[in-house]
């Protein structure tokens, strides 16, 4: 029987879920929700719900306290509720709400009405998986569950009053045997492969880093939620590129020029050799201050995007943020090229409240 | 589920001790939980039968948490009811039983006997298990948000009670049914004068003026809502505001709710004191086995620990009741105790009266926590605790000890405790500008109400009352009003 409370408590996680949502613009301009990221879950911190009620204001009055200390000895911070004499005033603290992934994911996608994906590729091809999850009381011999038969015979044997506990032989009949059974899980399998690419020249700050840390946790989530299996690759550039791990993505800081044509070709090196394009969903994040080194540079991306990396991916993002020198030209040059190509998405990220316009323009085409 | 036979054995002996010390108690039952059910009831403020809403389950919630990170541990729940219910934890051990048993006792006898608990439903358990009933209907009928909503709404104003109401005839107990009679009519003034004259006494000027006055006193005449302002808020809105009836329902078991648990709100330093005061007697006095007392001594003094400068209501009444009794017990009061000063004297004092245990029967008969601190808490007291006053700094964002003299302790105690830590607000007008707005008055006290909150209480109030409603109060010692008129909040300085 589910308990009373068990009901009202999950109206109240219906109703902190409610919050978050409609709060959920704050947090994905805030860098700290990453922090707290769990393996399914993430714990959102709110603030305590309470229900408002005509009350003095504790800091106004003060109250009444028992212990050693001199006058002007701190006893507590302002934004604890002290109990003020005898009466206990509820605290004022931060409720922590786990989350998960896929909840939020849900979030996003009815907050910024993102459409869901329509996978390419093997869209078709289901693999079967079987599950042992029941028993019978029929089936093949070889499924035989050794232990509930043996259980079986001897309940019977004891209601029927013929087990002897002197000699506990323990015989089945037909009617004991029981079997496991099996259930056949059809599992649509569509993969998919992220590749985030960074501009890590000297013009690239902290700041810049962490717009694009706040951004790409929300793709992953976003897309994690959409493919069953998914890869990302990170590859950062200045005027070379490399691949990296994670870990060295978001903390990297290079100096050097940027030459962005050195990224696409490792990208596209990548998917030559690793993601055939009938099978994969690719999905290509590139984020840079634009300030590209020369023209001639410019005119060898777009050859590479146009003449390998666009007949192949799902979508390819650029996302251009605002560096303390300025933005640059690379985004209004992509533009002016591919202004009628759907598979690319243009975004301008001037500063943290613009992260969640920018998401929702790249995955807003349900690609 | 019943009691295991050894603790059913231990109930009878603490029973019996309890008996032996003259503690007189309604019957009661204990009931043995395990951890998960008794933070359950405890969520439901002690009811196992409660109406739904999300409130609760945002309690256990915390209440879970804080159970499995191992921070905290209900020890003892018990419900004031005739009978008497109380829970024991199912993992507790034998001397924490015993412990608790004791302590319940004390309870009791409290509930049974302090005045203030005169008043409150003695079969509340079946009381709310009936308000459980009806409020389900009601989601049932209307929609469980519609109703979860509006509880919320009777929640946020259900510390606008009168607290002494139970107590007194407020008004009386039908209204006089009021009837405009024409003998009500008074003519304007007109004076006396023979028929000739009358148009020089009497010019038509003259006339008008007196007719204008007549007037406006007829109209300062009016029945005014509330004749005289009303602090019972909820009964008033119950009485005057345009509620459906199941609204009106809700909102009645809610009043009636907030009524029952108030004097618990009022004596909490008292009770808490008396339980605690009795368990360490019975405990020390008559059961402990020479086994149990580490774990006893440990238990004990955890609940009576002093955390980082606040207040202890457990440790604070104990410690009055035994001071009490001590004061009775040699005779250290009156007036020539009073008027003695010389230090040595006063402590030494010993008259051998050996009132003490008598005085604290009285006591916790007659007295409420605001009575009970203003009667007894001594200057030697409040130094021997250690008692300080705390205030908020701006500077440095930290309340601070602020002093220590006994008359600034015992001022902001008491102030603490008034109204049960409630601010007064009155109902002053139900037709403010003839227009059917509400005009509640705060009866400021000297510290400002919660601003931010106060507004959302007033959106609040506003759903229940569905006409404009405003709150006079006073905010870094100027006069203002809040307003709220169903979209926007008003706040204006007013002379």
């Amino acid at each position: 029987m589910v308990k009373r409370i068990e009901k009202d408590q999950a109206r109240f996680h219906q109703i902190i879920r409610g919050k978050v949502k409609r709060n959920l613009r704050k947090y994905i301009t805030r860098g700290e929700l990453i922090g707290k990221k769990g393996n399914d879950f993430v714990s959102i911190p709110i603030p305590q719900i309470n229900i408002p009620h005509f009350r003095y204001n504790h800091k106004k009055s003060g109250g009444v306290g028992q212990g050693s200390g001199e006058i002007g000895t701190p006893i507590g911070r302002g934004d604890d509720q002290l109990e003020g004499g005898a009466g206990d005033a509820p605290g004022d603290h931060l409720l922590e709400v786990d989350i998960p992934l896929d909840e939020l994911a849900q979030m996003l996608g009815e907050e910024l009405e993102l459409p869901n994906i329509l996978p390419k590729g093997k869209k078709n091809i289901t693999s079967q998986k079987d599950k042992y999850t029941g028993i019978s009381q029929t089936g093949p011999e070889s499924l035989r569950h050794f232990k509930r038969t043996y259980k079986e015979a001897l309940k019977r044997q004891i209601i029927t009053q013929t087990y002897n506990p002197l000699r506990p032989v323990i015989i089945p009949v037909r009617e004991d045997r029981r079997y496991r059974t099996w259930k056949v899980n059809i599992e649509p399998e569509s993969n998919a492969v992220i590749i985030y690419m960074m501009d890590v020249s000297g013009s690239m700050g902290d700041e810049q880093k962490e717009i694009v840390r706040i951004e790409s946790f929300w793709i992953d989530t976003w897309l994690r939620y959409q493919y069953k299996n998914i890869e990302t690759r990170y590859i950062i550039h200045d005027a070379v590129a490399r691949e990296v791990d994670q870990e060295t993505f978001y903390h990297t800081r290079e100096s050097g020029g940027t030459i962005i044509s050195s990224a696409y070709k490792l990208a596209s090196k990548i998917i030559d050799e690793e993601y055939d394009a009938s099978d994969w969903n690719l999905y290509l994040f590139h984020f840079s201050d634009g300030d590209n080194w020369g023209e001639i540079d410019t005119d060898e991306c777009v050859a590479i995007l146009e003449g390998n990396l666009l007949p192949r991916v799902n979508l390819f993002c650029y996302g251009q943020v605002e560096s303390p020198y300025g933005s640059g030209q690379f985004i209004r040059d992509l533009d002016d090229q591919f202004q009628d190509e759907e598979k690319i998405v243009l975004s301008e990220i001037s500063d943290k409240e613009e992260i969640y316009d920018s998401i929702k323009e790249f995955l807003g085409k349900g690609r | 589920m019943n009691l295991p036979q050894e603790l059913a054995k231990t109930k009878d002996e603490i029973k019996r001790y309890a008996e032996g010390y003259r503690l007189d108690f309604f019957e009661t039952i204990f009931e043995i939980v395990e951890f998960d059910e008794l933070n359950e009831v405890a969520s439901y403020g002690g009811f196992p039968t409660r109406y739904p809403h999300w409130r609760f389950g945002m309690e256990y919630d915390e209440l879970a948490k804080g159970y499995s990170y191992g921070l905290q541990k209900i020890y003892e729940l018990v419900i004031n009811n005739d009978p008497c219910y109380a829970y024991l934890m199912k993992c507790n051990n034998l001397v924490d039983q015993k412990l608790v048993m004791a302590h319940v006792y004390g309870h009791c006898d409290f509930f049974k006997n302090n005045l203030w608990f005169d008043h409150t439903n003695r079969k509340m358990m079946d009381e709310m298990a009936n308000h459980a009933t009806q409020i389900r209907r009601y989601c049932e009928k209307y929609g469980e948000e519609v109703v979860e909503d509006f509880v919320e709404v009777c929640l946020s104003l259900e510390n606008l009670i009168d607290l002494h109401s139970p107590y007194i005839q407020r008004r009386p107990d039908k209204p006089k049914m009021i009837v405009e009679s024409e003998s009500e009519f008074v003519a304007p003034l007109k004076l006396k004068s023979k028929d000739y004259m009358d148009s020089y006494i009497n010019p038509a000027h003259f006339l008008d003026e007196q007719r204008k006055i007549t007037e406006q006193k007829q109209k300062e005449k009016k029945r005014k809502i509330p004749e005289i302002p009303e602090r019972d808020v909820l009964q008033f809105l119950l009485d005057q505001a345009p509620l459906d009836r199941w609204q009106a329902d809700v909102l009645s078991i809610i009043r009636e709710e907030a009524y029952y648990f108030a004097p618990q709100g009022q004596t909490k330093i008292m009770n808490e004191g008396w339980a605690t005061y009795w368990h360490s007697k019975i405990m020390t006095e008559k059961c402990l086995t020479d086994a149990e007392v580490i774990d006893y001594a440990d238990h004990h003094s955890g609940t009576l620990l002093t955390g980082t400068g606040r207040l202890n209501p457990y440790k604070l009444g104990v410690e009055l009741f035994r001071d009490i009794e001590e004061r009775w017990n040699k005779g250290k009061f009156g007036k020539e105790y009073d008027e003695c000063d010389d230090w040595n004297t006063r402590k030494n004092w010993d008259k051998k009266l050996g009132l003490g245990q008598q005085k604290i029967f009285e006591v916790r008969k007659l007295y409420n926590d605001l009575m009970f601190i203003d009667a007894f808490l001594t200057p030697e007291f409040c130094r021997e605790h250690r008692l300080f006053v705390y205030n908020y700094n701006d500077r440095t964002d930290m309340y601070e000890i602020s002093e220590r003299d006994f008359k600034a302790v015992k001022e902001k105690l008491l102030f603490s405790l008034t109204n049960f830590g409630q601010p007064f607000i009155r109902v002053e007008d139900a037709n403010y500008f003839n227009r059917g707005e509400l005009y509640l008055i705060h009866e400021h006290d000297g510290v400002d109400l919660k601003i931010d909150e106060a507004k959302e209480t007033l959106t609040n109030l506003y759903k229940v009352w569905s006409r404009p409603v405003h709150l006079e109060t006073v905010i870094d010692e100027v006069k203002i009003i809040l307003s709220f008129n169903g979209q926007d909040h008003d706040e204006r300085e007013i002379e």
